[in-house]
């Protein structure tokens, strides 16, 4: 292999004109975490609401929960950013249409939107199977005392369910921090897109995507101390 | 000073009037009807899938029938316009596995209904719950969480968090038969002092010993059907059915 090692080549002037390439990944790294920040909340919110519709007693309810869960869950992610992306703004009313097209930072908004839908759907899942762990009796004995089924939802059913699902919503959190990188697909530069257009500037593609991978294996490190710290936190006396 | 004086108003606190439910094909209660009245211990017995934990599960609406009424304190459990969530803070429930809320303080467990459904302030709920704590033995608890809680110490704090409601009624769903039997004693102890202060109470339990002392009447099930519905001394001296009879000489062998 006949390749021409260069670190050095994070201080080389990038081809936009201002900063370097380290300043590039950098600028791609923010777009990440925001993109992954904002599709979080999303996916939080609305996952745990569909979660939720999935265990109440209401046939309804639950038709719209699994109805959900199978068409965000089944249609592959990259399908999904495009449809997002190209067909919607066709879809919908022509003033919405061209008020999106010509959005700033289009691509972002599209991509928090998209990510924040998909991996609501498996958030979703993960609600529902924490609140199905536990014993039917605690839907019981919340009810037994009088409490409304939103108010057992809230202080019973939830806080256990979230107890139990912290780790597997962690792993997602992190699936969907790495899920941001399919938006370079719709001109989000974010950090493989970044890490993609030094490596055409620059041809030191080791040096880039090494840069990118050493970033997301950081993010992740760093997700996993913070969660442990919640988990620990939370942790309730006496159990397991 | 009779522990199982007849209660002075025939007052029916709990009316099952030919109630059938059904899962799926299977009917598991067929045409029951019994009462309890005000002051009153009924003990529910008979084998295992008899029904008689479904039965209990009827009065508070817990489990769902499809044929015939159950009236609590006068107010109709099936009936439109009922509003269960009150109904059900009046009627207090103990169940076999405790359902203490495992992520609350024993303080917390015993206050949270207080609080969200009776409106009472945190002052008010926590000087109520306490003074119920030192009543089952268990002041000394009361900032632990359930899981450092023995578990004949959770199924006492279960029932002062039943209690906290000032109930007008109590349920035990078989509330020992999940117990090490060491401590089914302390549980049973609890359970007679209510019994003797006159709360009514209905019991599903195998306990003979429990009904023997303090219960008004027996109630024995089998196969989803109200077999006996006798006072207690009939019950166990002379009970009428080969089924009931057959039970008592199982349980009674030991």
């Amino acid at each position: 292999m006949n390749y021409n090692w260069n670190w050095g080549v994070f201080f080389d002037p990038s081809p936009e004109g201002v900063g370097t390439y380290a300043d590039m990944l950098l600028s791609g790294l923010l777009w990440t975490l925001a993109t992954a920040l904002c599709s979080w909340i999303i996916a939080f919110a609305l996952g745990s609401i569909i979660g939720v519709m999935r265990t109440l007693p209401s046939k309804l309810a639950n038709a719209i929960g699994t109805g959900y869960v199978e068409l965000f869950r089944n249609i592959p992610l990259l399908v999904q950013m495009f449809l997002w992306y190209s067909v919607v703004p066709e879809i919908l009313p022509q003033a919405w249409g061209d008020w999106l097209k010509q959005l700033p930072n289009a691509s972002f908004y599209t991509a928090v939107v998209c990510l924040g839908f998909f991996t609501a759907s498996r958030v979703a899942e993960q609600v529902r199977t924490g609140i199905e762990t536990l014993a039917r009796g605690q839907r019981m004995a919340g009810t037994a005392l009088g409490l409304t089924t939103a108010q057992t939802y809230r202080y019973v059913l939830l806080p256990n369910a979230y107890r139990i699902i912290l780790p597997p919503l962690t792993s997602e959190f992190l699936n969907n921090m790495k899920n941001t990188s399919v938006a370079l697909t719709i001109g989000l530069l974010e950090l493989t897109a970044r890490a993609r257009s030094m490596q055409e500037f620059s041809s030191q593609v080791f040096e880039a995507f090494t840069a990118a991978t050493v970033i997301y294996l950081l993010i992740s490190l760093v997700v996993v101390t913070l969660s442990g710290l919640l988990e620990r936190r939370v942790a309730v006396p006496g159990s397991r | 000073m009779s522990a199982t004086a007849a209660p002075a108003a025939v007052k029916p606190m709990i009316s099952i009037d030919s109630i059938s439910k059904w899962y799926g094909p299977v009917q598991v209660l067929k045409d029951c009807t019994t009462q309890v009245t005000k002051g009153e211990v009924v003990v529910v017995c008979g084998p295992s899938g008899s029904g008689k934990s479904t039965l209990i599960k009827t009065v508070n609406a817990l489990e769902p029938i499809q044929k015939g009424s159950i009236t609590v304190d006068g107010i109709g459990v099936q009936a439109k316009g009922t509003n269960l969530p009150k109904l059900r803070s009046r009627v207090g429930m103990v169940f076999q596995h405790f359902e203490l809320f495992p992520h609350l303080s024993i303080t917390d467990n015993l206050t949270l209904g207080q609080r969200k459904v009776l409106g009472r302030s945190n002052e008010d709920a926590r000087t109520r719950g306490l003074k119920l704590l030192d009543r089952v033995g268990l002041s000394a608890h009361a900032h632990k969480y359930p899981g450092q809680l023995s578990g004949g110490q959770q199924q006492r704090v279960a029932i002062a968090r039943a209690l906290s409601m000032d109930p007008i009624v109590m349920l035990f769903d078989e509330p020992t038969s999940a117990l090490d039997p060491e401590m089914v004693g302390e549980v049973l102890d609890v359970m007679v002092n209510l019994a003797r202060e006159g709360m009514t109470m209905m019991v599903v339990t195998h306990e003979m010993g429990f009904a023997r002392k303090v219960a008004n009447r027996v109630v024995f099930m089998d196969r989803g059907e109200i077999v006996e519905d006798a006072t207690k001394d009939d019950f166990f001296d002379k009970p009428r059915s080969d089924r009931a009879q057959t039970f008592l000489s199982k349980i009674l062998a030991h």
